[in-house]
C-alpha cells in the first residue's frame, strides 16, 4: 500500500504537502529531527463465559503523535482530533522541547522499502461478525466435550486493524495496514469435589480469520486450555531450590525475553542502566545458544513490515555462540549511540513516545533430541508451558511463572507440579545451558510486552534445552 | 469542549441508542489532559503534553448486549458508534442476568470528595521541571554510590469523567493528579541496583518535599547493593509496606464477583468462615475524601460505599458489581468498573488492611532469622489454588536487624495459608495510592535460594 492509497491520504484528505507543514511546524523551533505518527484503529472483541456471548465490542480510535529530537531531548505531544489546525497545535507544543533557530521547512518525503509480511486481504475486523463469534462457541463445546471435569470455560476472540501513517524529517514516509487477531481459552477442571484447577492455551497472529478455520483451530486451543487443566488436578508441590531445569519448546522462549531480551534494549544500554550495559563482545551464554530477534517473519504476531519509526524490520543477531553482539535499537538511541536504528523503534498508539522493543524473540534449534534432553537428567524440573515473567534490567533478576511443570525423576517425567516461579540472573543463566534441542518451535502467538506502561504484542520462541542450574520457587 | 457540552453529548447518545431500537443503554464519556516532565542526569530528557476525548456505549435489546467506542466524535462519529452496539447485540447470546441496575439502586454519594485540584491545571512547566529536578538531584548527591539514574518524572493529570444511563441516572465529577517519581542506580564494585520512590497527591500542595522522595529513593536503592542469595528455608516473611499491598492486590481478585460465581477463587463460599488471622480486617472504601480510590459512583451509576471484606479474619463480604450479585443472589456493593465501554467490570475503591500496634522497627526485632521483603517480582500467584511463588528481593533479618540486602530468592506458599498465618500487623498504614497495607509478618514461608 501507498501514501496516495491511504486511508490518511482518502478519507482524511492529508496531502504530502501536509506533512511537510506539519514537520516544519514542529522543528520551528530548532531540534535534530522530527515525526509523526498518524494512526486509525479498529478493534472488536467477543467473550463468552458459562456457553453465554456476553459481550461484544467494536470501537474505533485515531490520532496523530509528533515527536521533536533535539540532542537526548524529547517533546512529544498528540491530537486525537486530525483538523489541521489541532495537529499544528500539537505540532507547536511538541517544538516546545527545542529552543534555537528553525529548521527550513523542505523535506523531501520518499516512500522506501518495507516488508510485505501479513499479505491479508480482509483483515478478521473486516468480516461478519456471526462467523467470529462462533469462534468461541467452538472452544466452549470443544473444551466442555474434552473431559467430564471440565466445569468453567472462557473464551475470548480479539482482534484489531491498524492503519499507521509514518513522517519523519528524514525524509522517510511510509504507510501500513496492520492486522492482528488473538483466540484465547481458559478452562476449569475439578474432580470429586477437589479444589479446582486452571489451564490456558491461545493464540493468532496478523492472519486472515481463514487461519482459525484452517490452521489452529478453536478446537486445537480448547483442548489443550483443558488437557492443561486436567493435567494439574494431579499436581504435587513444586521443589524449591537450584535444580537442573529443562525447558519444552515454544512458549518456555519467554525465558530469552525476559533473561536477555530486555536488558539488551539500546535505551537501558546508552544510560548504562542494563545488567548488560558495555558488555558486546563478552560471553554471556554458553556457546550453545544464538539468540535472534527477528521483526521480519510472516503473519506472526510480532512481525511488523516497518517499525513505528517508519524503519523496516530486520532479523537482529543478539547473542552468537554465546557471545553477546548487539543491542535493540531505535531512532534516539542509535543517534547517540552512532549507531543504526535496527527497526526496533515500536509504540503502544500514537499517545505514546517509541522506544527500542523487542519482535519476535527466539534461540536457534540445537542438535540434540529432545528425549535424549531429558533422560539425561537423573533429578530435576520440566517446563512445559508458563504464564508471565519479569525482569529488573539493573540487577539481571528476572522471574517466570510455569504454569506446566513436572518432575523428571530417573531421566523420565513423572509428576505434574503445581505453579511455581522460577528465577535467575540475565548475564549468567544462559552459562549453563548445557544442551540446546534440534525441535525449535515458536508460541503460538499470544505474547503482550510491558515496558514503561507501554504494551505491543511480540512472540517467542525456543528448543527444548536443558539449563544445570536455576532457582525453582516451590515448597517442598 | 465547554464544560456541559460532554454531559449533553452522553444523553444524547443515550436518548439516539433508545431511538434506535435499543431497551436500555449506559454512555460513559471521559476527557482528559496528561503532562509528563522527565529528567535525567539533571537535563530535561522529555517534555509530553497532550488532550483526549472518547465517549463509550454499551445497550441492551432483550436480554441481549451490544458495546461500542469512538474517539471520533463529530455527528458521523456518534451514528456510528450507536449502529455499532445496536449490530452487536444481535450476535450476543441472551443472557437472563444481564440488565442496569434497579431505579431505586442508582445514585451518587453527596459532599466534596476532594478529587479535584485547581492548583494542578495551572502549574507552569518550569516548576514542574524545577521538582523533577531537585527530587533526582537529591537522589545523586545523597552517597558517591549513587553513580546514575533513570531519571525522575513529573505527571500531572486532569479529567472529567461522565456517565448517564437510560434509568435517569446522569451523573458526572473532575479530578486531578499529580506525581514525583525518581529511579536512582547504585553501584559498589560489580554490584548494580536500582529503585524508586515517588509521592502523588491530588493537588500541588499534598505531595511530599521532592528532596525527600529524592533521598528515600537513593536510600533504597543503596540498601540492595552487594545482595546475595540465601539457602533454601522456611522462615518467617515480613514485607514492608509497598509489598505487602501486593498482598491486598491478590485478597482483591480473589473477593472479586466474578471469580466468585465461576468458582476460581480460592475463597468461594467461604462467606462468614475464618480464612485469615483475627487480627486481620481488610476495608474497601470509595467514600474517603481526597484519596485515589474515591468516586462519587461507580461505573454502574450505583453511589460508591464502604464494604467490611474480612472482619477480625472473618470474610464477609465479596466485591461485587450488579452482574455478579444477580449471579450470586446478592446485592452491588458499588463496585462496578469499567474503561469506556463493554460490560461493567469488578474494581476497588480505596482496599486497605486496617492498621495494627506494633511498629515495623517492632516487628522485625521479634524475627531471629528471616526475610525482609522489599520487592515482588513476576506474576506467580494462582486465585484459583492460592498458589504462591514469585521471585524477591530484600534483606535477611538477622537476630532482629536487617542485616544484609539479598535477592535472585524465590518467596513461596499459598495464600489461604499466608493469610491464616499472618501472625502481626503493623501500625504503618499510610495511602500511596488506592491500596494499602503496613508492615506485614507471616509466621512461615519457603524462600527459594541456593
Amino acid at each position: 500500500m501507498e501514501f496516495s492509497e491511504s486511508i490518511f491520504a482518502s478519507r482524511f484528505q492529508i496531502t504530502r504537502l501536509d506533512l511537510e507543514h506539519y514537520l516544519a511546524e514542529a522543528l520551528s523551533q530548532g531540534g535534530d529531527y522530527a515525526d509523526l505518527y498518524f494512526e486509525y484503529l479498529l478493534t472488536s472483541s467477543m467473550s463468552l463465559d458459562e456457553s453465554i456471548v456476553k459481550s461484544a465490542t467494536q470501537g474505533v480510535s485515531m490520532g496523530v503523535g509528533i515527536r521533536v529530537l533535539a540532542g537526548e531531548r524529547t517533546g512529544y505531544a498528540y491530537s486525537d482530533d486530525l483538523a489541521p489546525e489541532k495537529i499544528r497545535k500539537a505540532a507547536r507544543v511538541a517544538a516546545y522541547i527545542a529552543a534555537g533557530p528553525g529548521q527550513p521547512g523542505k523535506f523531501d518525503l520518499h516512500e522506501g522499502r518495507k516488508h510485505n509480511l501479513y499479505p491479508v486481504v480482509t483483515a478478521p475486523t473486516e468480516t461478519d461478525f456471526p462467523q467470529r463469534v462462533e469462534l468461541v462457541k467452538r472452544a466452549d463445546r470443544a473444551a466442555r466435550a474434552y473431559d467430564p471435569r471440565i466445569f468453567q470455560v472462557q473464551a475470548v476472540y480479539a482482534d484489531n486493524l491498524r492503519f499507521v501513517l509514518v513522517a519523519t524529517s528524514d525524509g522517510i514516509l511510509s504507510v501500513d495496514r496492520q492486522p492482528l487477531a488473538r483466540l484465547s481459552v481458559s478452562a476449569l477442571a475439578r474432580q470429586e469435589g477437589g479444589p479446582p484447577q486452571r489451564g490456558h492455551a491461545g493464540g493468532g497472529g496478523r492472519v486472515e480469520l481463514d487461519f482459525f478455520l484452517r490452521e489452529k483451530t478453536p478446537e486445537h486451543f480448547a483442548a489443550e486450555a483443558a488437557r492443561e487443566a486436567v493435567v494439574m488436578l494431579d499436581a504435587v508441590d513444586a521443589p524449591a531450590g537450584e535444580m537442573t531445569v529443562v525447558l519444552g519448546p515454544g512458549w518456555p522462549g519467554i525465558l530469552l525475553h525476559e533473561a536477555v531480551g530486555h536488558g539488551l534494549e539500546a535505551d537501558f544500554n546508552r544510560k548504562g542502566v542494563s545488567a548488560f550495559s558495555g558488555r558486546i563482545g563478552q560471553k554471556v551464554a554458553s556457546e550453545l545458544c544464538t539468540v535472534i530477534d527477528d521483526g521480519t517473519m510472516s503473519s506472526r504476531r510480532g512481525s511488523l513490515n516497518v517499525d513505528d519509526e517508519g524503519h523496516p524490520t530486520q532479523r537482529n543477531v543478539l547473542i552468537e555462540n554465546g557471545v553477546l553482539r548487539g543491542y535493540l535499537q531505535d531512532r534516539l538511541s542509535s543517534a547517540l549511540m552512532r549507531s543504526e536504528s535496527t527497526g526496533s523503534g515500536r509504540r503502544e498508539s500514537y499517545a505514546h513516545i517509541p522506544m527500542p522493543r523487542m519482535t519476535n524473540t527466539f534461540m536457534l534449534a540445537g542438535e540434540s533430541d529432545p528425549q535424549d534432553i531429558i533422560r539425561s537428567v537423573p533429578k530435576g524440573l520440566y517446563c512445559a508451558n508458563f504464564g508471565g515473567g519479569q525482569v529488573d534490567i539493573t540487577s539481571g533478576n528476572f522471574v517466570f511463572s510455569a504454569s506446566e511443570s513436572y518432575l523428571i525423576e530417573g531421566g523420565r517425567l513423572t509428576r505434574p507440579v503445581r505453579n511455581a516461579t522460577l528465577i535467575g540472573n540475565g548475564p549468567e543463566a544462559l552459562k549453563y545451558v548445557s544442551l540446546v534441542g534440534n525441535d525449535l518451535r515458536l508460541d503460538e502467538g499470544i505474547g503482550i510486552c510491558g515496558k514503561e506502561g507501554q504494551s505491543v504484542p511480540v512472540g517467542v520462541g525456543i528448543p527444548t534445552i536443558k539449563i544445570d542450574r536455576m532457582t525453582v520457587g516451590g515448597t517442598a | 469542549m465547554s464544560d456541559n457540552h460532554l454531559a449533553e453529548l452522553a444523553r444524547d447518545v443515550v436518548k439516539r441508542a433508545l431511538a434506535a431500537g435499543a431497551g436500555d443503554a449506559e454512555c460513559t464519556a471521559s476527557e482528559g489532559d496528561e503532562f509528563s516532565a522527565n529528567v535525567r542526569m539533571r537535563d530535561v530528557e522529555s517534555l509530553k503534553e497532550a488532550g483526549s476525548r472518547a465517549v463509550g456505549l454499551r445497550i441492551l435489546i432483550g436480554k441481549h448486549t451490544g458495546s461500542s467506542y469512538t474517539s471520533d466524535l463529530s455527528a458521523e462519529g456518534i451514528e456510528r458508534l450507536v449502529k455499532q452496539a445496536i449490530e452487536l447485540a444481535a450476535v450476543t447470546t441472551e443472557d437472563p442476568h444481564a440488565g442496569l441496575p434497579e431505579p431505586e439502586e442508582l445514585g451518587s454519594i453527596p459532599g466534596n470528595l476532594c478529587l479535584y485540584s485547581d492548583d494542578v491545571a495551572q502549574l507552569e512547566t518550569a516548576l514542574k521541571i524545577d521538582t523533577a529536578k531537585r527530587a533526582e538531584d537529591a537522589a545523586l548527591t545523597a552517597d558517591p554510590r549513587i553513580f546514575n539514574s533513570e531519571g525522575a518524572s513529573f505527571d500531572t493529570h486532569t479529567g472529567r469523567h461522565i456517565f448517564a444511563n437510560s434509568r435517569g441516572f446522569a451523573g458526572e465529577y473532575r479530578s486531578s493528579y499529580c506525581s514525583l517519581a525518581v529511579a536512582p542506580v547504585a553501584r559498589e564494585g560489580e554490584s548494580m541496583e536500582r529503585d524508586h520512590w515517588y509521592t502523588l497527591a491530588r493537588g500541588f500542595a499534598g505531595l511530599e518535599p521532592p528532596e525527600q522522595v529524592g533521598r528515600i529513593a537513593a536510600q533504597r536503592a543503596l540498601r540492595r547493593l552487594n545482595a546475595v542469595k540465601v539457602e533454601t528455608q522456611k522462615v518467617p516473611v515480613v514485607f514492608e509496606p509497598r509489598a505487602a499491598r501486593t498482598l491486598l492486590d491478590n485478597i482483591f481478585e480473589a473477593v472479586h464477583g466474578m471469580s466468585i460465581y465461576r468458582h476460581e477463587s480460592f475463597l468461594a463460599g467461604k462467606l462468614g468462615e475464618p480464612v485469615a488471622a483475627a487480627n486481620v480486617t481488610v476495608i474497601d472504601d470509595a467514600t474517603l475524601p481526597g484519596l485515589f480510590g474515591t468516586s462519587p459512583f461507580d461505573d454502574e451509576g450505583v453511589p460508591s460505599r464502604r464494604t467490611v471484606v474480612i472482619e477480625k479474619g472473618v470474610l464477609k463480604s465479596y466485591l461485587l458489581n450488579c452482574y455478579a450479585a444477580r449471579k450470586l443472589g446478592m446485592k452491588t456493593t458499588g463496585n462496578a468498573s469499567r474503561g469506556l465501554t463493554g460490560n461493567a467490570g469488578i474494581g476497588h475503591g480505596n482496599l486497605f488492611l486496617e492498621k495494627g500496634a506494633r511498629t515495623p522497627e517492632e516487628i522485625i526485632a521479634s524475627v531471629r532469622n528471616g526475610f525482609y521483603v522489599t520487592e515482588l517480582l513476576g506474576f506467580g500467584v494462582n486465585i484459583v489454588t492460592g498458589d504462591y511463588s514469585r521471585g524477591a528481593a530484600g534483606l535477611w533479618i538477622r537476630d532482629g536487624e536487617l542485616a544484609f540486602a539479598v535477592s535472585e530468592v524465590t518467596v513461596a506458599g499459598n495464600l489461604k495459608d499466608m493469610l491464616l498465618g499472618l501472625e502481626t500487623v503493623g501500625s504503618d498504614l499510610e495511602f500511596r495510592g488506592a491500596v494499602a497495607a503496613p508492615t506485614l509478618k507471616i509466621g512461615e514461608m519457603t524462600v527459594g535460594g541456593r
